[in-house]
């Protein structure tokens, strides 16, 4: 029997619930339109809030393409997170395979180790790395930033093709061998398709890892390896323009693109383990 | 067939393990060293025993009450003028300087004028140099600062010294730094990880409980945010909070604020809690939402069928079955809150500042990197113990993410 009080209470949560999911996203979307802000102004104008055409305009988005240390962080970001992935993907795949072997000697210790970088915190990461990278030459150099961010990005990956592995069966592999398939077709042909998707999931992952991370950037970087995150950071710091709203932006769409194609990948993951 | 059985054995061992291998050395030389070295940096200071090898020998037999005997002046002078020509003398002063503050410039000094001077009294003519060499607090600085390895800076770390009797004491009130800032740290991280607690269990219980296409929607407006660079989340409470921002706007929009009295919500510790707790939000959300949806719901009907009310059906009956989400969200949010850099020291000001920001401090700007690394690993031994603790009472394998 639903009485007033269970109403009001029921009220109550539903507030509580609608005002937490507006805490997450209503600041994200609130800088969107700020960043087509005709004036340098980090607020709504009255024209903005008539809707008035004239109060909007692009020119925050012209300075980035026109700003050559923009472009030069967009080319860096992209280029250390590609290597920094395709690193993390090699070797992280190869490394959940192995784990996944059901006579994998230490697996837990193994695995532990493996994905302590992800579980330490990154200032803590960030200062060894400084110290030691710079004392073997790869301070200020994108070889140390790819080799940082393949650490940090690795243990996604082995999370990500572990998962898909979980309940392969392994004796697949045995009955190809013993058709006559060399250890490697067997695995292009049998283990690849099944693992493809969490293979993918992990790159994405690992990608992100590094087209975020700041801290390894700003101890270990130099100027010439200026990241978004970098110049963002020195952005905010130094003298904030509503360019840095623009670039967020256009970093919150490659966010959403990301997600999706995160979501499509484990469709599709879900599909081949259900067999279909 | 019986060899082939055989070779498919072996290899049933090996080839697992040769696969793993490579990442295993990979992390090894990329994470592991680098944290060792980071350890040796915090014990290992030989920049002052390079410098002065002889200089320490002799004072090695200093009873340090007394001025030291001519013979260390001669060895000191001598060594002074070299570490001049190599460069060093530089990073040699600030080393002593940390220990005895205010001799950065007497190394320098008294290295330039002894060059090629020629004189038979040697301590008249330092003292006459530079009158702190007639001062034991000087020596005492050098001779402490030239141990190879030291406890300096884990002392200094955790705002102790040695006294003049070598005895371990507290700093004066004036220098203490350190504990009040992992205090400071520690009751942020809780704060924040209760914030998220009390936004996130309702947001992922509300998930778990609607139809499958509305949570759908509704995981969306929580992985936004959870892949949205931190950078961008940052900036944007920036904006939203700041003196002439969003928020203080509606404010005085709605007359709840005066124009003149506008809220100070950034560049302090409140502009650090909520950027905190937004960016930390989905690590509660999602290891809490991936247990939510395996508890059944016939459950809370069972209870709800012997005749307990709602309220009592999910205290007794769902939020047990939940804590180890709730253990899980806390753990995650807790350590990423001990170590958290970039959204302090953007939105916390000076009030809003953590440990962590000492450590960057400590890296960039003072070039301490013997003291930064000796707070990195106090902080580190802290993630350690949250660690051993969460697996002595919950289970470290409970721990995922969605």
């Amino acid at each position: 029997m639903p009485n007033l009080g269970w109403k009001c209470g029921k009220a109550a949560y539903v507030t509580v619930v609608a005002l937490g999911f507006g805490f997450l996203i209503l600041p994200l979307l609130v800088i969107i339109p700020l960043s087509f802000n005709v004036e340098p102004y980090f607020t709504f104008t009255e024209g903005m809030l008539r809707l008035d055409g004239d109060a909007y305009s692009l020119r925050w988005y012209r300075s980035i393409l026109e700003n050559p240390e923009w472009r030069a962080a967009i080319g860096n970001s992209f280029f250390i997170g590609f290597f920094a992935a395709a690193l993390a993907t090699v070797l992280g795949t190869l490394a959940a395979m192995g784990l996944s072997h059901p006579k994998f000697p230490f697996r837990e210790l193994v695995s532990a180790f493996v994905i302590s970088p992800m579980v330490t915190p990154v200032i803590i990461v960030a200062v060894g790395v400084f110290f030691f990278y710079s004392a073997i030459g790869l301070g200020q150099t994108r070889l140390g930033l790819i080799l940082a961010h393949a650490m940090l990005g690795a243990p996604f990956v082995v999370i990500t093709v572990s998962a898909t592995l979980a309940g392969f069966d392994h004796t697949l592999l045995r009955a190809a061998a013993s058709l006559g398939a060399g250890p490697l077709t067997a695995f292009r042909r049998i283990q690849l398709p099944i693992i493809a998707p969490g293979v993918f999931t992990g790159a994405l992952f690992a990608f992100a890892a590094s087209f975020d991370e700041v801290v390894i950037v700003l101890f270990l970087g130099g100027v010439d390896q200026r990241t978004i995150p970098r110049q963002m950071w020195s952005g905010i710091r130094e003298e904030i323009s509503p360019t840095i709203l623009a670039i967020a932006t256009l970093l919150i769409a490659f966010a959403i693109m990301v997600l999706l194609a995160v979501e499509l990948l484990q469709k599709r993951g879900k599909k081949i383990h259900e067999g279909k | 067939m019986n060899l082939r059985g055989q070779g498919n054995g072996l290899g049933q061992r090996i080839i697992p393990v040769g696969l793993v291998l490579p990442l295993v050395a990979f992390i090894l030389v990329t994470f592991v060293i680098p944290l060792a070295t980071m350890v040796v940096q915090s014990i290992h200071d030989p920049e002052v025993a390079d410098a002065f090898p002889r200089t320490l020998a002799l004072l090695a037999d200093w009873e340090d009450s007394d001025l030291p005997s001519p013979d260390v002046y001669e060895a000191m002078a001598v060594e002074l003028v070299l570490s001049r020509e190599n460069r060093s003398i530089g990073k040699v002063a600030t080393r002593v300087n940390r220990i005895e503050s205010g001799t950065r410039s007497v190394f320098a000094k008294t290295a330039r004028r002894l060059e090629g001077a020629d004189t038979t009294d040697m301590p008249a003519a330092m003292i006459q140099i530079d009158t702190r060499w007639g001062d034991v607090a000087l020596w005492r600085a050098i001779s402490e600062a030239g141990q190879r390895y030291t406890a300096r800076h884990y002392l200094q770390s955790i705002d102790l010294e040695r006294g003049l009797d070598g005895g371990i004491r507290s700093v004066s009130e004036d220098r203490r730094i350190y504990n009040t800032l992992y205090l400071r740290t520690v009751y942020v991280s809780l704060a924040v990880t209760l914030l998220c607690f009390l936004i996130g269990y309702p947001i992922a219980f509300a998930i778990s409980s609607v139809s499958d296409s509305l949570a759908k929607i509704l995981l969306v407006i929580v992985l936004v945010p959870f892949w949205t660079s931190l950078l961008v989340r940052t900036t944007s409470w920036l904006v939203l909070l700041q003196n002439q921002g969003v928020i203080n706007d509606i404010l005085v929009w709605i007359g709840l604020v005066d124009d003149g009295s506008r809220l100070a919500l950034v560049h302090n510790m409140t502009g650090t809690l909520i950027a905190m707790t937004h960016v930390l939000l989905p690590f509660m959300i999602l290891p809490l939402y991936a247990v939510m949806r395996s508890i059944p719901p016939v459950y809370m009907r069972a209870a709800a069928s012997l005749g307990a009310n709602p309220l009592q059906a999910f205290a007794r009956v769902y939020f047990p079955q939940s804590l180890p989400g709730v253990s899980a969200g806390c753990l995650l949010v807790f350590i990423l809150s001990l170590g958290y850099y970039i959204t302090p020291a953007l939105v916390g000001g000076a009030k809003g500042q953590l440990i962590s920001n000492m450590i960057a401090y400590h890296i960039q700007t003072s070039l301490n990197w013997g003291l930064a690394a000796a707070i990195s690993v106090v902080v580190l031994l802290g993630v350690f113990v949250c660690y051993f603790l969460f697996d002595r009472w919950v289970g470290i394998d409970k721990l995922k993410l969605g």
